[in-house]
């Protein structure tokens, strides 16, 4: 494996008396989904959050294909490609899909919303996707499914030239159906040269699409792993004690 | 799009290409009765409110469908439709302006001090009262986005001040009258006829310009574009609706031999400007989109990097701006400002009108020309009461029934279309 595209090293964070991430690493490679898992508190939105430029970090390195970079805010962290796709979607419902799409970043000639040239180029990133559940790139987003939604805060992501696009529990709130639409996609990212990290309390999820599994416990590394070495129950492990056999955390750093 | 290809799942799909409208014109008829079970019934009500308000009240006076009350009814919509497209952007974000009516009150009075006492020509005048709109748009904004007060209670505060501040710009109530030629043929004066029929022909052949140049730029891209039926369908009728306007306008409503009374009414191509204008601004700029989204989901505007903040305190700006541009038409109309222009139901009215032509409550949805089809309708129903006989305790009571039921329009196609995704 070459150069991984984003590399943290040693990253602190904390939030007056609370130190929620301790010399934290965590790489993500090219054409890898890179599962992101911990029990809730164990600090994955927070460093999702760091590398998306919404937290600064307080110390710690923050290399982006093998260059150290500054990324203080989300305009900093959206110049060097990366996207996050939240939870709770951030998507108008009064607009349609290529108006969600383009929303802040609207290409325009003069001063007029060029709406055949945004038209055009969400329809290029939705077959690209293979997205084949959308009937019209003008349905407001109000009328489609929970999985389509997905699709769409999913697409709005990759619009952008992004390198890195981070998925905060894209499936949480799908069914089975759905959940399968969503997870091919989240593949077909990777498969497509992007780098992904996915965050999931879902076991199967995560051993479905992903390459690596990074597991957080109690705001440290306890360690990333490829998919392929590691069993499920070790996983489970990792993600409630910190450690599993020679995996993980070593004695004195488990009891923090 | 990311630029790497070796994409094992891309093998010749075209699958996010809509499906073509292969329907033909039925597709799209059935398409448009979807939309409209769905809850998005856009001018509809609106217009089969118009048509069934002409049939009653035409049954009952005659004197209801003449040319004469015709231009009658479009000077008395004049001030009530253009506060309603300034609250349209206020409705829009979900937020409400009470002060708007008193607001034109205020700029009215500025307006009248400056043209009267002052003497100054009136653009002068026009130019004060806008910008004190302005101002007070400013002040309502700021203290809604920045300061975090709910609109409903800056501009309830804004209602009882501005009230107070008409009658002190007016020396505890003295009317001051408007006797400036230009301010005063706004809604007093008409077009020639031929200046008429010509204003009519350049509307129509701009709307079929613009339509023929959107779709066919669309066809050249690929895209999917209206049925050409669909788009002679609307400029026939636009063509048709501006022809018979302005035919009926242009007929002879003096019945005194000697001095003629003809034309479409002045205020009419300056509502058309003001419609036109922010339509463009509204559906073709950033901006305008940028509105819709605030209203929609503010918090996905913010984390698209849009300034919240701007936007709230401009669709403040141009409701209070638009308010004084209806009070300049309200004291043209009345030649003359006094404590209460602007008062009683004039805010009532603007904000039925707003929303009795589709402009949601509850914001994200709305057009400026709905407040050109609800005031139509709102003076409709003014106009028509008067002309029965109505004291004005029904008329109150019958307005205020009007405005609930466009509300509960409004609520029945928000629950409609929440049940329908």
């Amino acid at each position: 494996m070459g150069t991984p595209l984003l590399e943290l090293r040693g990253i602190n964070k904390s939030f007056g008396p609370v130190q929620v991430l301790r010399d934290v690493a965590f790489t993500v490679h090219p054409g890898e989904v890179t599962a992101l898992v911990g029990d809730n508190g164990a600090g994955k939105s927070t460093l999702v959050k760091c590398i998306g430029g919404i937290y600064p970090i307080d110390s710690g390195e923050y290399l982006m294909e093998g260059k150290q970079v500054h990324v203080h805010n989300p305009r900093d962290a959206a110049s060097h490609g990366v996207e996050i796709v939240y939870q709770d979607l951030a998507l108008c419902d009064n607009l349609d899909i290529v108006q969600n799409m383009f929303l802040g970043r609207e290409k325009k000639s003069g001063m007029i919303l060029d709406e055949p040239t945004m038209e055009q180029l969400a329809q290029q990133t939705l077959a690209g996707l293979s997205v084949r559940t959308v009937k019209s790139v003008r349905q407001q987003v109000a009328s489609l499914s929970g999985g389509q939604r997905q699709t769409v805060a999913i697409a709005k992501a990759v619009l952008w030239n992004s390198k890195l696009v981070i998925l905060d529990e894209p499936t949480a709130a799908l069914g089975v159906a759905q959940t399968q639409q969503v997870l091919e996609l989240v593949r077909r990212l990777a498969d497509n040269g992007l780098a992904v990290v996915l965050i999931s309390h879902n076991m199967n999820d995560v051993f479905a699409v992903s390459d690596r599994i990074a597991a957080l416990y109690l705001g440290r590394m306890a360690a990333q792993v490829k998919t392929s070495d590691v069993t499920h129950s070790q996983v489970v492990e990792l993600i409630t004690s910190g450690r599993s056999g020679t995996l993980g955390l070593v004695e004195e750093g488990a009891a923090a | 799009m990311s630029a790497t290809t070796t994409n094992p799942y891309e093998t010749g799909e075209k699958a996010a290409v809509p499906a073509k409208d292969d329907g033909g014109l039925w597709g799209y008829l059935r398409g448009y009765g979807q939309r409209v079970r769905g809850g998005d019934m856009g001018a509809l009500p609106a217009v089969l409110g118009m048509l069934v308000l002409t049939v009653v009240f035409s049954a009952a006076r005659p004197s209801f469908l003449t040319p004469l009350n015709f231009a009658n009814l479009l000077t008395q919509a004049g001030p009530i439709v253009v506060l309603g497209m300034g609250l349209v952007f206020v409705l829009l974000l979900g937020e409400i302006d009470l002060s708007a009516g008193f607001a034109s009150g205020v700029c009215a009075a500025v307006l009248a001090i400056m043209l009267t006492t002052h003497g100054f020509p009136w653009y002068v005048g026009v130019a004060a009262a806008i910008a004190t709109g302005v101002v007070i748009g400013l002040l309502l904004g700021f203290l809604v986005a920045k300061v975090g007060i709910p609109s409903f209670v800056v501009t309830l505060a804004g209602f009882l001040a501005f009230q107070g501040t008409v009658l002190w710009l007016l020396d505890e109530g003295t009317n001051i009258s408007v006797r400036n030629e230009v301010i005063i043929s706004l809604e007093n004066e008409f077009m020639p006829p031929a200046v008429g029929w010509g204003l009519g022909a350049l509307t129509v052949l701009g709307f079929a310009a613009t339509q023929l140049i959107q779709q066919r730029n669309r066809r050249r891209r690929g895209l999917p574009a209206l049925l050409w039926q669909v788009v002679t369908f609307r400029v026939v009728g636009l063509a048709v609706l501006v022809g018979v306007a302005v035919a009926v306008l242009n007929e002879e409503r003096s019945r005194n031999a000697l001095f003629s009374l003809k034309g479409v009414p002045i205020v009419v191509p300056v509502i058309g400007v003001l419609l036109l204008v922010w339509t463009f601004v509204l559906r073709r700029t950033a901006f305008g989109r940028h509105i819709y989204a605030v209203g929609g989901n503010r918090e996905a505007a913010r984390r698209a990097g849009i300034a919240v903040d701007r936007i709230r305190i401009s669709a403040f700006v141009i409701c209070s701006a638009m308010a004084a541009v209806s009070g300049i038409l309200a004291a043209s109309m009345a030649r003359s400002v006094d404590p209460n222009t602007g008062g009683s139901n004039v805010l009532l009215y603007g904000v039925a009108a707003a929303v009795i032509g589709g402009t949601s409550l509850f914001g994200g949805k709305g057009r400026v020309l709905d407040a050109v089809l609800g005031g139509l309708v709102i003076t409709m129903i003014i106009n028509g009461m008067g002309l029965v006989g109505w004291s004005s305790a029904y008329k109150y009571v019958a307005t205020g029934i009007v405005l609930l039921l466009a509300a509960s329009v409004d609520a029945f196609s928000r629950r409609r279309s929440a049940a329908s995704s």
